[in-house]
């Protein structure tokens, strides 16, 4: 479990996050959704701890983030698998040895072993014969992948992905939401996904986090999310025909 | 007060790059990436700089003191002096300044900008350690080579030089770079050369390593990087040469 206390962080004199409040359950897919530059990546690096907030705190289990020591943050960190919005390869590993990287850093079984954990990982993310390649040579949608096979290597108990379908088809696209759900539920991980891709939302979504302008705007589960009456929220995610055709089904 | 800053942040960062090492495998494989790629991949242009240097040394060092009065070894002292004193130890660094800086400074200043440093604080391992390290060790134990290698060169290059246009006859110059010597001149040349490599790694690598915005950021610090080695070579090379030579 995370919990979000009062958080807010600003750059020089744009303020970009304004007192939130959130509590993002373990076992369940947390979604934060929003506008493009409404702050959610921001929000993301703030609770991982790569922004300090002006404001509030951040508690990890009840352990509050920020006042903790180099190593004890560290410490939590090798708990947290993320996937950048960037995708945040690096460029001067193959696609193997990206996923190898933090098994090789930190755990602690055989050679064989963290190879075929990282068989595995990549086969999870439908990336297979790449291992050889380097990030460049392989695309976008694929770089997203191998960083969600990354991020998973460690069987994480916090796991954060930014916009983890920007990029994909709408098949793969399932197949990532269904993994990010498998493991959530398998390993009991506290899980936050930002995206505004209302098929991951509809598809996988938990408990719904909107930020707007900064703010937590809205908070809800799926169901509460298509009833919902709040004015900005509704305009975010009927702003689709797709939805909007699914709002009239309802109401019809 | 900007540059207290600095200096402030930099020995700070230090203090990162030599705390304990999560895996010492790694860090001995990435060590050996980086002598390959500062240290054997410098070869060539150290080798070039080295052999018309002596060569232009060993001429200018004829035409200027062209007279019956002195002595025909002085060309060849003249030419190892030089060299071993200030030519290859400093200026071979302030080349290699230019070359294994920038690369430093690109390296790590565009993992920043794409997020790269930040992949890997979020897994929990020690960033400036994993990155920089490997680079310090690497330059520290290959440098001196480099400069020895750089010595023979240049020396060789003013014998060819010396000889092939006439100036000096083979005898004399190797009586020149034998006489009088002083093996503390390269204890001093290779003292100066492991300081300087530990400034061009690590000012190199602050650069990078604080790089913010984007690849234009990347140029900047490319640039920053190689000018402030350079400065704090000059400066170190003085204070250096006073404590030791004096
Ligand atoms: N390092 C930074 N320095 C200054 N301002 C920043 C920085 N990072 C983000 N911002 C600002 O914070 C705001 C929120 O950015 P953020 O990246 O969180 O948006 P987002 O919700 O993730 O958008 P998107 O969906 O497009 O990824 C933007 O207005 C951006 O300009
Ligand atoms: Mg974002």
């Amino acid at each position: 479990m995370i919990e979000v206390v009062g958080l807010s962080k600003r750059f020089g004199s744009t303020q970009v996050l304004t007192d939130i409040n959130a509590v993002f359950a373990k076992g369940k897919v947390n979604q934060v959704i929003g506008k493009s530059g409404s702050g959610k990546s921001v929000l993301a690096k703030c609770i991982v701890g790569l922004y300090v907030p002006e404001e509030g705190e951040v508690r990890y289990d009840g352990q509050s983030f920020h006042t903790l020591d180099k190593e004890a943050k560290r410490q939590i960190r090798q708990e947290i698998g993320m996937l950048f919005q960037s995708s945040a390869l690096f460029d001067s590993l193959t696609v193997l040895e990206n996923v190898l990287f933090p098994l090789r850093m930190f755990a602690t079984m055989a050679p064989e072993e963290m190879l075929e954990r990282a068989h595995l990982c990549l086969k999870r993310v439908n990336i297979i014969d790449k291992d050889g390649l380097y990030p460049s040579e392989i695309s976008g949608g694929m770089q997203k992948r191998v960083g969600i096979a990354r991020a998973i290597a460690m069987n994480p108990k916090y796991l954060f992905v930014d916009e983890p379908n920007s990029g994909l088809d709408p098949q793969t696209s399932i197949v990532i939401d269904e993994l990010i759900q498998e493991l959530t539920e398998e390993y009991g991980t506290t899980t936050i996904v930002i995206t505004h891709d209302m098929n991951s939302v509809m598809g996988t979504g938990d408990n719904i986090f909107f930020i707007h302008q900064g703010r937590l705007w809205w908070k809800g589960t799926r169901d509460e999310l298509l009833t919902s009456d709040n004015k900005e929220l509704n305009e975010f995610i009927f702003a689709g025909s797709l939805m909007r055709q699914v709002r009239k089904a309802m109401k019809g | 007060m900007r540059i207290l800053y600095h200096i402030g942040r930099y020995f700070q960062l230090q203090g990162e790059v030599f705390s304990k090492p999560e895996r010492f495998g790694i860090y001995w494989k990435r060590t050996i990436e980086e002598i390959d790629l500062l240290g054997v991949k410098s070869l060539g242009i150290v080798a070039l700089l080295s052999v018309f240097m002596g060569a232009v040394i060993t001429i200018q060092t004829k035409t200027n003191i062209d007279s019956p009065f002195i002595p025909l070894y002085v060309v060849g002292f003249a030419a190892r002096q030089s060299t071993i004193l200030e030519f290859s130890p400093t200026i071979i660094s302030l080349i290699l300044a230019g070359k294994v800086g920038s690369t430093i400074a690109a390296e790590i200043g565009s993992m920043r900008v794409k997020e790269q440093i930040d992949a890997l604080d979020i897994m929990g391992v020690n960033s400036a350690g994993y990155l920089i390290l490997p680079k310090i060790i690497a330059c520290v134990v290959i440098n001196p080579f480099l400069i020895i290698i750089s010595m023979f060169l240049s020396i060789f290059g003013g014998y060819m030089a010396g000889t092939l246009s006439g100036l000096v006859s083979s005898a004399n110059y190797i009586e020149g770079i034998q006489f009088d010597f002083n093996a503390y001149h390269v204890t001093y040349a290779l003292i100066k050369t492991v300081v300087f490599a530990i400034i061009i790694t690590t000012v190199s690598a602050y650069h990078g390593y604080y790089t913010s915005g984007g690849t234009r950021e990347v140029g900047i610090s490319s640039t920053k990087a190689v000018v402030y080695s350079d400065v704090v070579i000059l400066i170190m090379n003085y204070l250096l040469t006073q404590t030791l030579l004096l």
